[in-house]
């Protein structure tokens, strides 16, 4: 785990290597020995790719969260671990619901090698958060029907399930065809 | 039992036309005595068991020790209600204690339930134990369909009758999609209250109440029959 200085010189590092800038990473954030890079989200594939050379070789985790009320809503975080030193690194992207839109980081391309592992995670936070990710091999649902409306997950997504049918209101219910 | 003769009550059924009498036995209870016709009947059911030098109240006392009628009805359902096939088939935690009902503890097969079928075109009962997602329900609903009739369905566990504490977007209560006979409460309920479950169902198939909620859920007629076979 990069220490808070550490973190910061791995920032700096990213935003003066070959093809980033100063925009590539919008923030850091060290809290309770977790550190954290926020990265811009049209440079998300460069910014792990980079990582993965500096030794953050396997990702852990891809998932979703809804910061609602803050914008933009949406967060994608990707846990990023170097086995050899055993040290973590999370990156976030943020993006808004209006235009929920990322490249995906699963399969390889002209900007380096991709992360397989990432598949079946970008297709959950697509089932829950509806974040789009571009590229990837087979953007579906993964859990809900693929007829389901909505992305459960997302904060204003209604905490109700069905309503419960009892034998006072079970004509109410939809599977009662009488 | 001896069998005393007392006047016919006020509202009895008339007696005469071959119907026999109605008479009050000692414990209160309302015997319809036969005629000599239908003792006659009786003794002939008995077959040669029936001693041939018996008659009258002798024959009469004879007949009732050994002869029982009841409808064909009520017999085939006396047969279904105390030979269960259930479905062997568990969605979530309730299915460990629905196993436990084939346990020796609690030993369905004391009531003759004990074959739980692989298969739902063998099964008669299907006892959803757990939640169910609005993903498997479809299969469900189809599992059901496949059953062929007579068939019951029960409900186990606060999941899947109310969606218990899963009540969210991803669960769908039973009785939405397919008609549930009996509903058994608990997160999970013990074995006992699935127990109680069955007998109540048992008790249901014995007595016959048609309560058409098959009807309700377009849930009759819904065999899938292979073609050709």
């Amino acid at each position: 785990m990069p220490d808070a200085t550490g973190l910061e010189l791995l920032a700096k590092e990213l935003q003066e290597s070959e093809g980033m800038g100063a925009e590539a990473i919008l923030g850091t954030l060290y809290f309770r020995g977790h550190a954290t890079l926020e990265a811009q989200p049209q440079r998300i594939r460069a910014v792990l790719g980079r990582l993965r050379e500096r030794g953050y070789r396997s990702l852990m985790s891809v998932h979703g969260v809804d910061y609602y009320p803050h914008e933009p809503r949406l967060g994608v975080h990707y846990e990023l671990l170097d086995m050899d030193k055993v040290d973590r690194v999370t990156v976030v992207v943020r993006v808004s619901t209006d235009a929920p839109d990322l490249d995906s980081v699963t399969p390889d391309g002209e900007d380096g090698k991709g992360w397989p592992t990432a598949d079946h995670q970008e297709r959950e936070i697509y089932d829950m958060f509806g974040v789009a990710f571009h590229g990837h091999p087979d953007m579906r649902r993964i859990l809900m029907p693929e007829d389901y409306e909505g992305h459960p997950q997302r904060r204003d997504f209604p905490v109700g399930g069905e309503p419960v049918i009892f034998t006072y209101n079970e004509h109410e219910s939809s599977g009662v065809t009488r | 039992m001896e069998i005393k003769r007392e006047p016919v009550p006020r509202g009895a059924r008339p007696t005469g036309q071959g119907q026999g009498e109605v008479e009050i036995d000692s414990s209160g209870l309302r015997v319809n005595t036969h005629d000599s016709k239908e003792l006659l009947r009786g003794a002939e059911l008995l077959g040669p068991t029936a001693p041939a030098s018996m008659d009258g109240e002798e024959l009469e006392r004879y007949v009732h020790e050994r002869v029982l009628t009841t409808t064909l009805e009520k017999a085939v359902s006396w047969g279904r209600s105390n030979s269960f096939f259930p479905l062997a088939f568990g969605l979530a935690c309730c299915a460990m204690e629905q196993f436990q009902t084939a346990g020796p503890r609690m030993d369905i097969a004391r009531f003759g339930f004990e074959a739980f079928r692989a298969s739902p075109r063998q099964a008669d009962l299907i006892i959803l134990a757990g939640r169910v997602s609005i993903k498997m329900a479809p299969i469900i609903r189809r599992l059901y369909d496949q059953m062929l009739e007579p068939k019951w369905a029960i409900s186990m566990g606060a999941c899947c009758s109310s969606m218990g504490v899963f009540n969210n977007y991803a669960l769908v209560p039973a009785d939405k999609f397919m008609p549930i006979d009996v509903h058994v409460p608990g997160c999970p309920p013990r074995p006992e209250s699935l127990m109680h479950g069955i007998l109540k169902l048992r008790k249901m198939v014995q007595d016959d109440p048609d309560a058409g909620w098959r009807e309700r859920y377009g849930a009759q007629g819904t065999e899938e029959i292979l073609p050709g076979a």
